[in-house]
């Protein structure tokens, strides 16, 4: 479970957010909504630990997070609104290092496999500068397959699908609370996703 | 750990083997520097010999220069850098690793190609013998520091200019004790102390280099 307790950030004289507080159990989502602006990315920074807030705390199972830093980043998946790919390597190349980077083994078999599910057949080999925005969305949602984490932190899953991913990306996203695992994410698009918590900025 | 460290260095050796004219860029920059020079100065071969450590050096320490701001600037820009930040991997080793892959993409070629281009200085064997070890213990100095140089410049406007008014003072005393072996070794003098020195200055830097570097890119990220 995360609890956050009146986080507080400033970004120069600007106050984001203050006195947020909030908590996350097992099987729960929570969507963060607000205007352009508003700071939905920085306060996903901040919970990722990207980013440190003025003021306030973030416990991970009980403890606080920067006491059990390994743990938090090992239980989380953060996928920012970057696509965090390499144009010269293939989507496999690219979903089989970023597996590396994080010291986790990556067996082919399981990454050609969550490829295919995300429909990107017949691209595995092709280098990412070849790929379409959504298509390149898509390898970057294949790590939620193959990366193992209990809270996922996604900053616009949603931009650049079409109707069909969108879909597929909901179902992934209500197996992985299903089996237990939570959710935050920002979006603008409704999600077709079970009703969750929502917290405005 | 060492998986982080490896497939760091891996991902940078693909990369840069899919992005050849980066680094041959760098190496075409050593050769043409080194070359021009003794076309300006003209062919009296003492004078040449006098020079060819100095320029040499500053040849090598130019070029590796060049690789020096995309090193981190593109990971930073499409996003690789926070997942290598979120990483259970100590971002250092990450950092590490890519500074290994800086100094065999851009640091190793200078070293073997310059006893080549001494000899068109007339340097003697021996020296340029000197030359190569001097480099060899000087060049990941420059991979190391340099490296420092791109995190805390990183995401800045005009970071390239900054870059080098950052970190060409710190590359002096490389430099000078690099250059300086070589011609101890032309002068007849032992170029132990030189190479002593360097060898000193490579374990401090390659030791404390990743990880003030990686606290700088953390400072970059927030």
């Amino acid at each position: 479970m995360l609890a956050v307790a009146q986080l507080t950030c400033q970004r120069g004289a600007r106050t984001l957010f203050s006195g947020l507080s909030f908590t996350l159990p097992e099987r729960q989502w929570i969507q963060i909504q607000g205007a352009n602006g508003a700071g939905k990315t920085t306060l996903l920074r901040v919970l990722a630990g990207l980013v440190q807030p003025q003021e306030g705390t973030l416990t991970w199972q009980g403890q606080a997070v920067q006491e059990c830093r390994a743990e938090w980043q090992r239980a989380l998946l953060y996928l920012g609104h970057h696509a965090a790919l390499k144009e010269e390597l293939t989507p496999l190349e690219n979903l089989r290092f970023s597996l590396g980077l994080e010291a986790m083994p990556a067996d082919e078999t399981v990454l050609m496999k969550a490829l295919d599910r995300f429909g990107l057949q017949e691209r595995e080999h092709l280098p990412v500068r070849y790929l379409s925005a959504g298509q390149r969305r898509r390898v970057l949602l294949a790590r939620l397959l193959i990366r193992p984490a209990q809270v996922w932190i996604l900053d616009e899953p949603y931009t650049a699908l079409d109707a069909h991913a969108t879909q597929f990306l909901s179902a992934v996203i209500e197996d992985h609370l299903e089996q237990g695992g939570s959710a935050i994410l920002t979006s603008h698009q409704t999600l077709g996703l079970r009703s969750g918590m929502s917290i405005a900025l | 750990m060492m998986m982080g460290f490896w497939t760091s260095m891996r991902r940078d050796l693909v990369l840069a083997t899919r992005h050849k004219s980066e680094w041959l860029t760098a190496l075409f920059f050593f050769v043409m520097v080194t070359n021009l020079l003794p076309l300006g100065v003209g062919p009296e071969v003492s004078l040449l010999r006098k020079i060819a450590p100095g320029v040499l050096w500053i040849g090598a320490l130019l070029s590796t220069l060049l690789g020096l701001q995309r090193l981190f600037s593109s990971d930073h820009g499409d996003g690789t850098l926070e997942q290598m930040a979120l990483s259970p991997v100590p971002l250092a080793w990450l950092v590490a690793g890519k500074m290994v892959t800086h100094w065999l993409v851009c640091g190793l070629p200078v070293v073997l190609m310059a006893p080549l281009l001494g000899i068109q200085f007339d340097l003697p064997t021996r020296s340029l013998g000197i030359l190569v070890l001097s480099l060899l213990l000087g060049t990941p100095i420059l991979s190391a520091v340099g490296a420092l140089g791109a995190a805390l410049t990183l995401g800045l406007r005009g970071g390239g200019a900054l870059l080098s008014l950052l970190i060409l003072p710190l590359y002096i005393p490389a430099l000078i004790f690099g250059a300086g072996a070589v011609e101890a070794d032309l002068a007849g003098i032992s170029p132990q102390g030189h190479l002593s020195l360097l060898g000193a200055l490579l374990v401090l830097s390659v030791f404390f280099s990743p990880w003030v570097t990686s606290l700088a890119l953390r400072i970059a990220l927030e």
